[in-house]
Protein backbone atom coordinates (compact mmCIF):
# COMPACT_ATOMS: atom_id res chain seq x y z
CA UNK A 1 0.00 0.00 0.00
CA UNK A 2 1.41 3.40 -0.96
CA UNK A 3 1.43 6.39 1.03
CA UNK A 4 -1.69 7.82 -1.29
CA UNK A 5 -4.07 4.88 -0.81
CA UNK A 6 -3.76 5.04 3.06
CA UNK A 7 -4.53 9.29 2.64
CA UNK A 8 -7.74 8.30 0.97
CA UNK A 9 -8.56 5.57 3.38
CA UNK A 10 -10.46 6.26 6.88
CA UNK A 11 -7.44 7.23 9.37
CA UNK A 12 -7.02 4.75 12.73
CA UNK A 13 -7.50 7.22 15.93
CA UNK A 14 -3.74 6.24 16.80
CA UNK A 15 -3.51 9.03 13.74
CA UNK A 16 -6.37 11.02 14.10
CA UNK A 17 -6.36 11.25 18.48
CA UNK A 18 -2.03 12.55 18.21
CA UNK A 19 -2.73 15.10 15.57
CA UNK A 20 -5.68 16.66 17.72
CA UNK A 21 -4.04 17.01 20.64
CA UNK A 22 -1.16 18.76 19.16
CA UNK A 23 -3.17 21.41 17.87
CA UNK A 24 -3.09 22.22 21.91
CA UNK A 25 0.72 23.01 21.60
CA UNK A 26 0.80 24.64 18.45
CA UNK A 27 -2.34 26.93 19.14
CA UNK A 28 0.08 27.76 22.24
CA UNK A 29 3.20 28.88 20.45
CA UNK A 30 1.79 30.02 17.14
CA UNK A 31 0.07 32.76 19.78
CA UNK A 32 -0.29 32.02 23.09
CA UNK A 33 -4.07 30.58 22.50
CA UNK A 34 -6.00 28.10 24.48
CA UNK A 35 -8.04 25.53 22.26
CA UNK A 36 -11.60 26.22 22.85
CA UNK A 37 -14.11 25.71 19.74
CA UNK A 38 -17.84 26.62 21.03
CA UNK A 39 -16.59 30.34 22.56
CA UNK A 40 -16.07 31.05 18.70
CA UNK A 41 -20.09 30.66 19.35
CA UNK A 42 -19.83 33.23 22.20
CA UNK A 43 -17.59 35.35 20.03
CA UNK A 44 -21.04 35.43 17.28
CA UNK A 45 -23.15 36.65 19.77
CA UNK A 46 -21.10 39.18 21.34
CA UNK A 47 -19.89 40.70 17.92
CA UNK A 48 -23.96 39.63 16.20
CA UNK A 49 -26.17 40.88 19.29
CA UNK A 50 -24.43 41.21 22.33
CA UNK A 51 -28.34 43.28 23.54
CA UNK A 52 -26.77 44.93 26.65
CA UNK A 53 -25.85 41.48 28.15
CA UNK A 54 -23.29 41.66 30.50
CA UNK A 55 -22.24 38.04 29.23
CA UNK A 56 -21.73 39.28 25.81
CA UNK A 57 -20.58 42.63 26.48
CA UNK A 58 -16.53 42.01 25.89
CA UNK A 59 -14.04 42.97 23.32
CA UNK A 60 -14.64 39.83 20.93
CA UNK A 61 -12.10 41.58 18.50
CA UNK A 62 -9.23 40.24 20.69
CA UNK A 63 -10.99 36.97 20.18
CA UNK A 64 -11.14 37.22 16.74
CA UNK A 65 -8.43 34.23 16.22
CA UNK A 66 -11.15 31.99 17.24
CA UNK A 67 -13.47 32.29 14.50
CA UNK A 68 -10.97 32.38 11.86
CA UNK A 69 -10.16 28.70 13.29
CA UNK A 70 -13.44 27.81 13.07
CA UNK A 71 -13.70 29.36 9.54
CA UNK A 72 -10.58 26.90 8.70
CA UNK A 73 -11.90 24.02 10.30
CA UNK A 74 -15.16 24.25 7.62
CA UNK A 75 -12.78 24.45 4.20
CA UNK A 76 -11.06 21.87 6.20
CA UNK A 77 -13.80 19.60 6.16
CA UNK A 78 -14.82 21.03 2.11
CA UNK A 79 -11.18 19.98 1.01
CA UNK A 80 -11.28 16.40 2.45
CA UNK A 81 -14.72 15.80 1.22
CA UNK A 82 -13.97 16.80 -2.22
CA UNK A 83 -10.48 15.48 -2.66
CA UNK A 84 -9.85 12.70 0.10
CA UNK A 85 -12.67 10.44 0.21
CA UNK A 86 -12.22 6.57 -0.86
CA UNK A 87 -15.58 5.43 -2.08
CA UNK A 88 -15.94 2.91 0.11
CA UNK A 89 -19.04 3.64 2.37
CA UNK A 90 -17.87 4.32 6.01
CA UNK A 91 -18.71 0.64 8.11
CA UNK A 92 -20.28 0.96 10.99
CA UNK A 93 -20.80 -1.85 13.83
CA UNK A 94 -23.57 -4.00 13.27
CA UNK A 95 -25.36 -4.06 16.48
CA UNK A 96 -25.69 -0.63 16.05
CA UNK A 97 -27.37 -0.80 12.03
CA UNK A 98 -29.80 -3.73 13.40
CA UNK A 99 -30.78 -1.11 15.73
CA UNK A 100 -31.51 1.51 13.54
CA UNK A 101 -33.33 -0.70 10.95
CA UNK A 102 -35.56 -1.28 13.58
CA UNK A 103 -36.00 2.75 13.71
CA UNK A 104 -36.75 2.72 9.99
CA UNK A 105 -32.77 4.07 9.22
CA UNK A 106 -32.15 2.24 6.77
CA UNK A 107 -30.00 4.69 4.38
CA UNK A 108 -26.42 4.79 6.10
CA UNK A 109 -24.45 6.33 3.36
CA UNK A 110 -22.90 9.14 4.30
CA UNK A 111 -21.32 10.62 7.51
CA UNK A 112 -24.83 11.69 9.14
CA UNK A 113 -28.19 9.90 8.28
CA UNK A 114 -29.98 11.90 5.60
CA UNK A 115 -33.35 10.45 7.29
CA UNK A 116 -33.19 12.23 10.46
CA UNK A 117 -31.09 14.97 9.67
CA UNK A 118 -32.69 16.79 6.37
CA UNK A 119 -34.08 20.53 5.63
CA UNK A 120 -37.05 18.62 4.83
CA UNK A 121 -37.60 17.26 7.67
CA UNK A 122 -36.80 20.15 10.11
CA UNK A 123 -40.67 20.68 11.08
CA UNK A 124 -41.52 17.01 11.37
CA UNK A 125 -41.32 16.17 15.79
CA UNK A 126 -38.30 13.53 14.95
CA UNK A 127 -36.56 16.48 13.12
CA UNK A 128 -36.82 19.02 15.12
CA UNK A 129 -35.95 17.36 18.01
CA UNK A 130 -33.14 16.31 16.55
CA UNK A 131 -31.66 19.15 14.51
CA UNK A 132 -32.91 22.46 16.73
CA UNK A 133 -33.24 20.98 20.11
CA UNK A 134 -30.22 18.92 19.83
CA UNK A 135 -28.32 22.41 18.17
CA UNK A 136 -30.00 24.59 21.26
CA UNK A 137 -28.58 22.16 23.93
CA UNK A 138 -25.22 21.93 22.51
CA UNK A 139 -24.88 25.57 22.47
CA UNK A 140 -26.46 26.03 26.11
CA UNK A 141 -24.67 23.29 27.49
CA UNK A 142 -21.15 24.22 26.64
CA UNK A 143 -21.91 27.55 27.68
CA UNK A 144 -22.76 26.90 31.18
CA UNK A 145 -20.33 24.65 31.33
CA UNK A 146 -17.72 27.42 30.16
CA UNK A 147 -16.79 24.69 27.47
CA UNK A 148 -16.54 21.72 25.19
CA UNK A 149 -15.27 18.57 24.43
CA UNK A 150 -12.12 20.97 22.81
CA UNK A 151 -11.94 23.53 25.97
CA UNK A 152 -12.64 21.18 28.71
CA UNK A 153 -11.87 17.57 27.40
CA UNK A 154 -8.85 18.15 25.75
CA UNK A 155 -7.06 21.57 26.70
CA UNK A 156 -8.88 21.21 30.26
CA UNK A 157 -7.50 17.96 30.79
CA UNK A 158 -3.69 18.49 28.89
CA UNK A 159 -3.68 21.24 31.56
CA UNK A 160 -4.61 18.93 34.66
CA UNK A 161 -7.96 21.25 35.36
CA UNK A 162 -9.89 19.31 37.49
CA UNK A 163 -13.52 21.49 36.75
CA UNK A 164 -12.89 20.27 33.32
CA UNK A 165 -12.03 16.40 34.34
CA UNK A 166 -15.46 17.21 36.05
CA UNK A 167 -16.86 18.16 32.96
CA UNK A 168 -15.76 16.14 30.80
CA UNK A 169 -17.29 13.22 33.08
CA UNK A 170 -20.61 14.87 33.09
CA UNK A 171 -20.53 15.23 29.05
CA UNK A 172 -19.99 11.50 29.13
CA UNK A 173 -22.86 10.53 31.47
CA UNK A 174 -25.17 13.10 29.52
CA UNK A 175 -24.37 11.35 26.35
CA UNK A 176 -24.61 7.93 27.93
CA UNK A 177 -28.19 8.50 28.83
CA UNK A 178 -29.38 10.33 25.59
CA UNK A 179 -27.75 7.57 23.39
CA UNK A 180 -28.61 4.97 25.36
CA UNK A 181 -32.42 5.83 26.98
CA UNK A 182 -33.65 8.98 25.52
CA UNK A 183 -32.70 8.46 21.61
CA UNK A 184 -34.48 5.01 21.56
CA UNK A 185 -37.41 6.74 22.42
CA UNK A 186 -37.19 9.79 20.43
CA UNK A 187 -36.52 7.59 17.49
CA UNK A 188 -39.60 5.45 17.97
CA UNK A 189 -41.49 8.86 17.84
CA UNK B 1 -11.08 50.88 43.24
CA UNK B 2 -14.57 50.04 42.01
CA UNK B 3 -13.13 49.88 38.75
CA UNK B 4 -10.63 47.11 39.67
CA UNK B 5 -13.33 45.39 41.36
CA UNK B 6 -15.20 45.19 37.58
CA UNK B 7 -12.02 44.19 35.67
CA UNK B 8 -11.45 40.96 38.07
CA UNK B 9 -15.18 40.56 37.38
CA UNK B 10 -14.92 40.26 33.95
CA UNK B 11 -11.74 38.84 33.89
CA UNK B 12 -13.45 36.30 35.89
CA UNK B 13 -16.34 35.62 33.64
CA UNK B 14 -14.32 35.30 30.41
CA UNK B 15 -11.71 32.82 32.51
CA UNK B 16 -15.18 30.91 33.47
CA UNK B 17 -14.76 29.93 29.54
CA UNK B 18 -12.21 28.22 27.49
CA UNK B 19 -11.47 31.31 25.81
CA UNK B 20 -8.24 32.63 25.56
CA UNK B 21 -7.32 35.49 28.48
CA UNK B 22 -4.24 36.24 27.64
CA UNK B 23 -3.87 39.86 27.07
CA UNK B 24 -1.59 39.98 25.28
CA UNK B 25 0.30 43.27 24.40
CA UNK B 26 1.15 42.37 21.09
CA UNK B 27 -0.83 44.22 18.12
CA UNK B 28 -1.04 42.33 14.64
CA UNK B 29 -2.25 42.80 11.83
CA UNK B 30 -5.89 41.19 10.86
CA UNK B 31 -3.82 38.34 8.61
CA UNK B 32 -1.54 37.07 11.53
CA UNK B 33 -5.02 35.27 12.10
CA UNK B 34 -4.50 33.76 8.83
CA UNK B 35 -2.28 31.07 10.50
CA UNK B 36 -5.31 30.27 12.74
CA UNK B 37 -7.23 29.58 9.47
CA UNK B 38 -4.18 26.92 8.66
CA UNK B 39 -4.33 25.30 11.98
CA UNK B 40 -8.26 25.11 11.73
CA UNK B 41 -8.26 23.75 7.99
CA UNK B 42 -5.90 20.97 9.14
CA UNK B 43 -8.17 20.11 12.14
CA UNK B 44 -10.88 19.83 9.80
CA UNK B 45 -9.39 17.45 7.31
CA UNK B 46 -8.73 15.35 10.67
CA UNK B 47 -12.26 15.45 11.72
CA UNK B 48 -13.25 13.97 8.10
CA UNK B 49 -10.98 11.58 7.29
CA UNK B 50 -11.36 10.28 11.21
CA UNK B 51 -15.19 10.26 10.78
CA UNK B 52 -15.04 12.27 13.65
CA UNK B 53 -17.98 13.74 12.44
CA UNK B 54 -20.17 10.97 12.00
CA UNK B 55 -23.37 10.51 13.90
CA UNK B 56 -22.94 6.78 13.74
CA UNK B 57 -19.24 7.38 15.50
CA UNK B 58 -20.46 9.22 18.36
CA UNK B 59 -23.64 6.87 18.97
CA UNK B 60 -21.05 4.00 18.75
CA UNK B 61 -18.84 5.90 21.51
CA UNK B 62 -21.84 6.24 23.93
CA UNK B 63 -23.31 2.91 23.47
CA UNK B 64 -19.56 1.15 23.99
CA UNK B 65 -19.72 -0.56 20.83
CA UNK B 66 -16.43 0.62 19.41
CA UNK B 67 -12.86 1.94 20.66
CA UNK B 68 -12.75 4.42 17.71
CA UNK B 69 -13.66 7.44 19.64
CA UNK B 70 -12.32 6.30 22.50
CA UNK B 71 -8.59 6.00 21.47
CA UNK B 72 -8.83 9.57 19.65
CA UNK B 73 -9.91 11.61 22.62
CA UNK B 74 -7.70 9.76 24.38
CA UNK B 75 -4.82 10.06 22.50
CA UNK B 76 -5.51 13.57 22.08
CA UNK B 77 -5.66 14.17 25.94
CA UNK B 78 -2.50 12.43 26.13
CA UNK B 79 -0.75 14.32 23.50
CA UNK B 80 -2.00 17.46 24.38
CA UNK B 81 -0.59 16.60 28.25
CA UNK B 82 2.76 15.57 26.99
CA UNK B 83 3.10 18.55 24.98
CA UNK B 84 2.11 20.95 27.90
CA UNK B 85 4.43 18.87 29.84
CA UNK B 86 7.34 19.50 27.47
CA UNK B 87 6.13 23.65 27.09
CA UNK B 88 6.70 23.50 30.97
CA UNK B 89 9.72 22.22 31.34
CA UNK B 90 11.68 23.83 28.55
CA UNK B 91 10.30 27.14 28.93
CA UNK B 92 9.21 26.65 25.40
CA UNK B 93 7.49 30.38 24.17
CA UNK B 94 5.72 31.66 21.61
CA UNK B 95 6.76 32.16 18.28
CA UNK B 96 6.73 36.14 19.15
CA UNK B 97 8.72 35.27 22.35
CA UNK B 98 6.23 35.59 24.53
CA UNK B 99 5.58 33.56 27.81
CA UNK B 100 3.20 30.99 27.24
CA UNK B 101 0.86 31.26 30.01
CA UNK B 102 -2.43 29.02 31.02
CA UNK B 103 -5.02 29.80 33.00
CA UNK B 104 -6.41 27.59 35.78
CA UNK B 105 -10.15 27.18 35.71
CA UNK B 106 -12.21 27.11 38.70
CA UNK B 107 -14.91 24.67 39.67
CA UNK B 108 -18.37 26.11 39.91
CA UNK B 109 -21.59 23.86 39.52
CA UNK B 110 -22.47 24.75 35.92
CA UNK B 111 -19.76 22.19 35.39
CA UNK B 112 -22.11 19.84 36.32
CA UNK B 113 -25.16 20.74 35.16
CA UNK B 114 -24.12 22.21 31.54
CA UNK B 115 -21.96 19.29 31.14
CA UNK B 116 -24.77 16.98 31.53
CA UNK B 117 -27.11 19.29 29.15
CA UNK B 118 -24.57 19.65 26.51
CA UNK B 119 -23.66 15.50 27.09
CA UNK B 120 -27.56 15.04 26.00
CA UNK B 121 -27.19 17.26 23.28
CA UNK B 122 -23.74 15.92 21.74
CA UNK B 123 -25.63 12.46 21.51
CA UNK B 124 -28.42 14.06 20.14
CA UNK B 125 -27.04 16.37 17.08
CA UNK B 126 -23.71 13.35 16.96
CA UNK B 127 -21.61 16.59 16.97
CA UNK B 128 -20.13 18.33 19.55
CA UNK B 129 -19.57 22.26 18.20
CA UNK B 130 -15.70 21.54 16.24
CA UNK B 131 -17.79 18.84 14.27
CA UNK B 132 -21.12 20.95 13.30
CA UNK B 133 -18.87 23.54 11.60
CA UNK B 134 -17.24 20.62 9.69
CA UNK B 135 -20.50 18.89 9.42
CA UNK B 136 -21.73 21.97 7.36
CA UNK B 137 -18.52 22.09 5.15
CA UNK B 138 -18.87 18.55 4.20
CA UNK B 139 -22.06 19.59 2.86
CA UNK B 140 -24.67 18.95 5.35
CA UNK B 141 -25.99 22.25 4.83
CA UNK B 142 -28.92 21.37 7.19
CA UNK B 143 -26.74 21.12 10.33
CA UNK B 144 -26.44 25.05 9.75
CA UNK B 145 -29.75 24.81 11.41
CA UNK B 146 -28.08 23.16 14.06
CA UNK B 147 -25.14 25.47 14.78
CA UNK B 148 -27.38 28.48 14.42
CA UNK B 149 -29.21 26.93 17.09
CA UNK B 150 -26.18 26.13 19.41
CA UNK B 151 -25.66 29.81 18.71
CA UNK B 152 -28.67 30.73 20.20
CA UNK B 153 -28.30 28.44 22.98
CA UNK B 154 -25.50 30.18 24.09
CA UNK B 155 -27.29 33.75 23.59
CA UNK B 156 -30.57 32.16 25.98
CA UNK B 157 -27.44 31.08 28.48
CA UNK B 158 -25.85 34.74 28.42
CA UNK B 159 -30.02 35.88 29.04
CA UNK B 160 -29.90 34.01 31.97
CA UNK B 161 -27.05 33.18 33.31
CA UNK B 162 -27.36 35.18 36.57
CA UNK B 163 -30.48 33.11 37.58
CA UNK B 164 -28.96 29.96 36.66
CA UNK B 165 -27.44 27.94 39.68
CA UNK B 166 -23.20 28.11 39.34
Amino acid sequence: MNILDIIFEPWPWYVAGPLIGLTVPVLLIIGNKSFGISSSMRHACAACFPADIKFFKYDWKKEKWNLFFVLGVLLGSFIAVQSLMSASPIIINPELRADLVQYGITDISGLIPSQLFSWDLIFSVKGFIMIIVGGFTVGFGARYAGGCTSGHAIMGISTLQMPSVIATCCFFLGGYIMANFILPIILGL
Amino acid sequence: MQNLVEQTKEFEARALDAMCVNESQLEHKWYHNLKYVAVGIAFGIVFVKAEIISWYRIQEMFRFQEFHMFGVIGSAILVGMISIWLIKKFDIRTIYGEEIKLHPKTFNKGQIYGGLLFGLGWALTGACPGPLFAQIGAGTTVIAATLLSAVFGTWVYGYFREQLPH
